[in-house]
């Protein structure tokens, strides 16, 4: 470090250079800091954690807006339990509404009425409190597509992993239970398809519908037993998995993109303090106030509108929130014929497939991804550089075909709405739809699987070749070629900074006697999906093949010599802006 | 005078003096008399006019509608059993046709699942010609009149319990095609239930009354006039009631919030993240070498 920019203790202690600096008396936040660290061992737990190390990107931040919008559901929640009334009681409706009033409902509808018109900013609290939970579950999404797009699911965050599956899981279930609370003709409508769901599971299901609804639905048990559950179990398990999601991330560190300087041993990045614990506090206003806004100008289940449950009623548009949408999706193209009659009982898979076995297998396989992908690749190193997303081809098909599959059937969900915004026939959306959800995951894991293909190619002649400049030139003999130019020295590291795919083959397939070895049928298994998963992949070129390149290009421009200037796009024509008295214009 | 007898003792049993016979056939013909005087000139009128309209309505319809519903509203139907060009149209009343004109759905453009909504192209006293062509036809509901369908009349306190009976009675009979807002929904085959934010309380009323396309009939019996007309009270009302709660983004319920989550939250968000990852917090560069 050079005299000029040697720190300045001036501040923190006095020191004449020669003898030992003395500390100087604490401020005021100094003292206190002393007296707290002295009790509860601060310094030692808060020197290592403040000066903790983040490396910088944006996708980084997906998984805070979830956090930060989970903040904000505790304190919008908080305030509505202050009024909310979780009771079926039936009361007749006095407040300010002039539509309902004299109208009989639950407590529990009259309080989310009352909330809404007479306590003051309730709405806002209520619609910011739905927004939030929009939110959270999207960004939960979107991090997890990042999370696996980059390869940041494998070893050693697995585990991880499935506790981002189970949060997910978890603030489905949250946000449901909620969504059902108020009692209205829209939820109340969820709640009756609920018991539909636990009721169509063969030979218990009746027996879970009674144990919910605590007697025939809807009784007066529901409510009280969702709100608990809405309030106090999920939530505290939501708390519990957030800590571990987020000590396990402290414990792993923070996975980061490669690049010069950039190893599976370190971290590049900014400190906490003062930097991310700014960036960080600083985004937790931005998700308050987007959330604030949202809630502040856009209506959301506006439940005067739908007014209170009625099994007679139903309105049109009865959709669950957007993230229930794909099962309610498959429910809606199913033929509903589909059932069986064993033994004098239904069986109806038409309830079943969408809602009890397609559903949960789709999280199962969402939580063994991780697994299937480290055992296909036999892959045992810990990875804390991520990968991008073409350099995987067959992991990043794979989840783009996950969400072909999730979109189509989310956009089943909503067929009503496009058929009478698209003008487009309800039927012909089903039977469309009945192909596409098959269909569509094939041709988008083709078309991804491609398409990274021919991005790493690219990556390859950039390497190779250098960038395209867009300088064309013409040769005496009127070829025409584009000039390319070497990349950056730092731009070529950071592409080449991959491991090349190894296909597994069998070993030892078979004795002499021709007598399998032992184990061997998961080995050519195994084999076979690593030569899928792996064998179109293109590898980053060799040493040698870049030496060549390299000698090519050297070759390339001795060609071009005599250039004193940068290439600016005119050195071979002659369009080179030019004084008059210069040398006159060649005349060709 | 047995005929005369007759039809006095018809009038009543217990006034069967020999003169109250002749008494009440003189005062009759003196009421029909004056009557006649003082009303017949106008009803003369009114037979002429109502003539004449329905001729008037005669030639609109064999110019604008007959190529359907055939020369005489009689239908025309097609090879296939069942199905027709245009319906027959005996008995479908004035209000039929004051509804499906009056929306401009009627006459159509071009065959299809539903016949959409569209510029009016008759004027008023077009459609009353056609309407009282058609009802000429056959006895079906006549337009309703003004007094039917709003509830100007009443008390403010029973305005207030009409809109709230409306709207149960609009959540158990309407919501389930035309949406908890009135913003509409689909039906089978590439039908639909249109949206009712600016429709007439007139034209809603003969909308329940003729049931046309897909709706069904909700007759009197099965919605009284004032169900009705409560029904129309509550969808004035939602009308006018500021959106408390802000931009209702379609009044379409959890898919186009869904929407609008996606969009403007997580997309206005991961903006946010992209601007906050790409600066720096320092505010002075000087001090990275500290």
């Amino acid at each position: 470090m050079s005299s000029d920019s040697r720190l300045d203790t001036s501040k923190v202690a006095t020191t004449n250079g020669t003898t030992a600096a003395t500390a100087s008396k604490p401020g005021r936040a100094g003292s206190l800091a002393t007296w707290a660290d002295d009790r509860l061992g601060l310094a030692t737990a808060m020197k290592k954690n403040l000066r903790k190390v983040f490396p910088d990107h944006w996708s980084f931040m997906l998984g805070e807006i979830a956090l930060w919008s989970f903040v904000v559901l505790l304190l919008t929640g908080v305030f509505l339990t202050l009024w909310f009334n979780p009771s079926m009681g039936h009361i007749t409706y006095e407040g300010s509404y002039d539509q309902l009033r004299g109208v009989g409902m639950s407590e529990s509808m009259a309080s989310t009425l009352h909330i809404s018109f007479d306590v003051r900013g309730g709405l806002l609290m209520r619609q910011m409190h739905h927004w939030a939970a929009m939110i959270f579950i999207a960004s939960m999404m979107v991090h997890l597509l990042r999370v696996y797009f980059t390869g940041a699911h494998r070893k050693p965050r697995e585990l991880n992993w499935v506790i981002g599956c189970l949060l997910l899981l978890l603030g489905t279930l949250e946000g449901f239970t909620g969504y059902s609370l108020p009692d209205d003709l829209l939820s109340g409508t969820g709640v009756r398809a609920a018991d539909g769901f636990l009721k169509a599971t063969p030979v218990v299901g009746t027996y879970m519908s009674f144990l919910l609804f605590g007697g025939e639905f809807p009784g007066e048990a529901v409510i009280p037993r969702l709100y608990i559950i809405h309030v106090l179990l999920i939530p505290g398990i939501l708390l519990a998995l957030i800590a571990a999601h987020m000590l396990l991330l402290v414990y792993h560190k923070h996975t980061q993109w490669p690049g010069p300087g950039r190893t599976e041993q370190n971290v590049v990045g900014f400190p906490m303090l003062p930097v991310y614990a700014a960036k960080a506090g600083g985004f937790f206003f931005m998700v308050f106030g987007v959330i604030a806004i949202m809630g502040g100008l856009m209506s959301i289940n506006p439940v005067w509108k739908f007014g209170p449950y009625d099994p007679t009623k139903v309105t049109a548009g009865s959709q669950p929130d957007w993230y229930m949408g794909w099962p309610d999706g498959l429910l809606r193209i199913i033929p509903s014929n589909w059932e069986s009659v064993i033994f004098g009982y239904t069986i109806s898979w038409n309830v079943m497939i969408p809602i009890l076995i397609v559903p949960p297998l789709m999280l199962v396989l969402l939580m063994l991804l991780p697994f299937i992908e480290g055992w296909i690749t036999g892959d045992n190193r810990d990875h804390h550089l991520l990968q991008r997303p073409r350099n995987a081809p067959t992991r990043t098909g794979v989840m783009v075909a996950l969400m072909t599959f999730y979109g189509l059937a989310w956009a089943a969900g909503g067929n009503d709405i496009i058929a009478i915004k698209l003008d487009l026939s309800i039927n012909q959306i089903t039977y469309f739809m009945r192909v596409a959800i098959f269909l569509g995951p094939l041709v988008a894991f083709w078309i991804t699987r491609r398409w990274c293909i021919s991005l790493q190619r690219h990556d390859n002649e950039k390497l190779l070749h250098g960038y395209e400049t867009g300088i064309i030139t013409r040769s005496p003999e009127g070829q025409y070629a584009e000039r390319h130019l070497p990349i950056a020295e730092k731009a070529a590291y950071t592409l080449t900074a991959r491991d090349r795919d190894e296909v597994l083959s069998v070993e030892a397939g078979a004795d002499s006697a021709g007598v399998p070895a032992p184990g061997s049928r998961a080995q050519r298994l195994r084999a076979r999906l690593s030569e899928w998963m792996h064998g179109h992949n293109v590898q980053k070129p060799t040493a040698a093949e870049l030496e060549a390149a390299h000698h090519h290009a050297e070759h390339q421009a001795e060609l071009q010599s005599g250039l004193d200037h940068p290439v600016d796009g005119h050195d071979f024509d002659d369009h080179r802006l030019r004084d008059a008295d210069e040398v006159p214009l060649r005349e060709h | 005078m047995r005929l005369l007898n007759r039809t006095a003792g018809r009038l009543s049993r217990h006034r069967r003096g020999p003169l109250a016979g002749l008494v009440v056939l003189l005062l009759g013909l003196l009421i029909s008399g004056s009557l006649y005087t003082a009303l017949a000139p106008a009803q003369a009128d009114t037979q002429a006019s109502e003539t004449e309209q329905v001729a008037h309505g005669k030639k609109l319809f064999l110019a604008s509608c007959a190529f359907c519903h055939g020369k005489n509203g009689e239908g025309i139907p097609t090879v296939r059993d069942g199905y027709q060009i245009g319906p027959p149209l005996a008995g479908v009343g004035a209000a039929a046709v004051d509804f499906q004109v009056g929306t401009g759905r009627m006459p159509l453009t071009q065959p299809g699942q539903q016949a959409p909504r569209k510029p009016v192209v008759f004027s008023q006293e077009e459609i009353d010609a056609l309407a009282a062509y058609v009802a000429s036809l056959g006895p079906g509901p006549a337009i309703p009149d003004e007094s039917d369908y709003s509830i100007e009349g009443l008390s403010e306190e029973e305005r207030q319990e009409a809109i709230s009976r409306g709207g149960q009675i609009f959540l158990t009979n309407c919501t389930a095609c035309h949406n908890f807002n009135g913003a509409g929904g689909a039906m089978p085959r590439g039908g639909y239930a249109p949206n009712l934010h600016d429709v007439e309380g007139k034209h809603i009323y003969e909308a329940l009354l003729t049931g046309p396309q897909q709706m069904p009939n909700f007759s009197n019996g099965n919605l009284t006039p004032e169900e009705k007309r409560d029904v129309i009270a509550y969808l004035g009302s939602i009308r006018e009631t500021p959106e408390y709660a802000g931009f209702t983004l379609g009044g379409l319920g959890p898919v186009s919030e869904g929407l609008f989550a996606w969009v403007v939250g997580i997309g206005g968000l991961v903006v946010g993240s992209v601007w906050i990852a790409s600066h720096t917090t320092r505010s002075k560069k000087s001090k990275v070498n500290a």
